[in-house]
């Protein structure tokens, strides 16, 4: 009788005909697909139109009526909402409205990269209206966005100077009360210089009297010489360090143990 | 009667012995009671590999095949370690990834296909009769123990070892005295100078110009613009014999806030240069370099674990895990107009020590 019901028991799991692995794979798959959905739908395209006509400051003053004043105040001079414009130059309009993030779409910790929602001639003529009013730093001269400086003097300075906050591999990195540095791949040249000299948001600012022209150019093109070269110890997981690199080895790492282990310990068929 | 059925059943069942309640516990005190009955081993389970004699072929075909995809993998790493060679210079970061990449695939294929092969082997092929095998009694037999204790016996008259007492207490005193040296020679490990004087102490003296890392080019203050913020050495910092040690201490975060912004202590009112500040980069929790610096909320955290100071208020701790503000280094302007230093930190830098004060 009690034999009887032992091996009712035991049928009943043998006739369990899924695979003690299709836990762990079905888990792989559906982690692999909400992170691939995540990935593709977090990625933003960014259009940029350069055009290299000569902006008038009265075309820029109208944009600027238009688009700016309401927070900036109408003659730039600052209101509760937002900081004055006196003498931030031509370079902090371009960095904020070339990286889309001015006009803010809203307040928050800080203001967040989108697609830029002025075409470069407009923002040219914005930047030479606001740089009118009172002298601040200009849009960086050509010579420095080459990328042809020397790659490991500006490795060292960006180590120095930068990495604690944009991350050793210029990942990004977070900062304090939903504020975060931004990660360097794929901006302009330009842009990073601008941010350099004007210090946006909580950045503080790195004047050429703190790094020289040609010290930025050498960093500019660490930055590129580490986008163009793939990292040799293969997948850089984000380059985030035990961040990523611990989530990958608990799901996958951990993953693959447990799989061998339900495998070894699992009766033959 | 319900055990004796157990028993019964279990004996039918499997082929093997089985085991019996023990009457009593060897090596402990409380003597097992036997409320639970030995269920004994389950009976054998049939494969289909034992059934069918050509799944048991296919099986056998399998695990000689992941042997044999074993050997291909380790001839597969030996031909890839020779075709994706290393080549020498910091430009060929490729030639090291396709070369530890081939080889590691090679040599995992080897050792997985011999590893699978084995298990899966034992798991489809080998028997799969359970048996259970009792332990013995730990107590030896009566014969055993009288001639060990026979053995020590005769060792001991034959070698003297109680009767020349001189001998034996000089061997122990030897064998006690002979880990002095390593005593003396893990203490000789510490700082010959004295720990305390050598934290509280850094490169920072009175006119010690402040300098930018890692170029040690001196800093005006007319450099140091609003808002900026410099990575400071100690002028003369590269000619120091222990760079390293002496740059661990004495690195320093130099600020310009507005002069309003500051709210600075009466008797420190003179620390500061026209809003110029500087700090010790290390953090008083447990060192690491505080340098995130944001200039609109003047906070500096700390990436390690998130220690935020506020910069206004003499960097006081305003959330994480340390206890102390960072400490500030007095600083003034020379005659040509560079920062230079007041004198070196009025306290250690850094994380707490036990000699601390």
């Amino acid at each position: 009788m009690r034999n009887n019901t032992a091996t009712k028991l035991r049928h009943g799991r043998s006739s369990n005909r899924r695979s003690p692995l299709a836990t762990v794979a079905l888990l792989t798959i559906g982690l692999m697909a909400t992170g691939g959905a995540y990935a593709l739908f977090t990625s933003t395209a960014s259009a940029e139109t350069s055009s290299a006509s000569q902006a008038t400051v009265q075309e820029g003053q109208k944009l600027f009526a238009a688009n700016c004043a309401t927070c900036h105040g109408i003659s730039a001079q600052g209101t509760k909402e937002g900081p004055s414009l006196y003498g931030v130059g031509a370079a902090s309009v371009d960095f904020q409205v070339g990286t889309g993030r001015m006009p803010l779409a809203m307040q928050g910790p800080q203001a967040e990269q989108k697609p830029p929602q002025f075409t470069q001639e407009q923002i040219d003529a914005i930047a030479s209206y606001v740089a009118s009013l009172a002298p601040g730093p200009a849009v960086p001269d050509e010579k420095y966005l080459q990328g042809n400086g020397n790659v490991a003097a500006g490795a060292e300075l960006f180590r120095i100077n930068c990495a604690m906050c944009h991350n050793v591999a210029a990942a990004g990195g977070a900062l304090t009360e939903g504020k975060f540095a931004p990660g360097l791949t794929g901006v302009s040249a330009k842009h990073v210089y601008e941010a350099m000299i004007t210090g946006p948001q909580s950045m503080p600012v790195f004047s050429d009297l703190n790094l020289t022209p040609q010290q930025k150019a050498d960093i500019i093109s660490a930055l590129r010489y580490n986008q163009e070269n793939a990292s040799p110890g293969g997948f850089d997981l984000g380059s985030l360090g035990p961040v990523s690199e611990g989530l990958f080895i608990w799901i996958f790492g951990l993953g693959a143990i447990v799989g061998v282990t339900v495998w070894l310990s699992a009766r033959a068929n | 009667m319900a055990q004796d059925d157990e028993e019964s059943v279990a004996a039918t069942d499997s082929a093997v012995e089985v085991s019996t309640p023990q009457e009593f516990s060897p090596g402990t005190a409380v003597v097992a009671s036997d409320a639970f009955a030995n269920p004994g081993l389950p009976p054998r389970h049939e494969r289909v590999t034992d059934l069918d004699p050509k799944k048991e072929r296919t099986a056998a075909r399998r695990v000689s095949g992941l042997f044999y995809l074993s050997i291909a993998g380790t001839i597969f790493a030996i031909i890839a370690y020779i075709i994706f060679p290393i080549e020498p210079g910091a430009a060929n970061g490729d030639s090291v990834r396709r070369n530890t990449m081939f080889l590691g695939i090679g040599l995992s294929v080897a050792l997985l296909g011999i590893g699978i092969g084995a298990v899966y082997w034992a798991k489809t092929l080998m028997s799969n009769e359970e048996v259970s095998e009792n332990r013995h009694h730990t107590r030896g037999s009566d014969e055993t123990r009288a001639a060990a204790v026979e053995i020590f016996k005769v060792s001991n008259e034959e070698s003297g070892f109680g009767r020349r007492t001189l001998i034996r207490r000089t061997l122990i005193g030897a064998l006690a005295v002979s880990p002095l040296p390593a005593v003396v020679m893990l203490r000789d490990l510490a700082p010959a100078a004295d720990p305390v004087k050598l934290l509280s102490h850094t490169l920072w003296k009175e006119g010690t110009r402040l300098t930018r890392d890692p170029t040690g080019t001196p800093i005006k203050a007319s450099d140091v613009t609003l808002g900026s913020v410099f990575h400071v050495i100690p002028e003369g910092l590269g000619e120091s014999e222990d760079k390293l040690e002496e740059k661990a201490k004495a690195a320093v975060l130099l600020m310009r806030l507005k002069p309003e912004d500051l709210h600075e202590q009466e008797d420190r009112k003179d620390w500061s240069y026209q809003g110029i500040v500087a700090y010790s980069k290390i953090c008083t929790h447990v060192g690491c370099p505080v340098a995130l610096y944001e200039q609109q909320s003047h906070h500096l955290l700390c990436p390690c674990h998130q220690s935020q100071f506020d910069v206004t208020n003499h960097c006081e701790v305003i959330f994480g895990p340390a206890k102390r503000p960072l400490p500030q280094l007095p600083i003034s302007v020379d005659a040509e107009g560079y920062l230079v230093a007041q004198s070196d930190f009025h306290e250690p830098v850094g994380p707490s020590f036990w000699e601390r004060s």
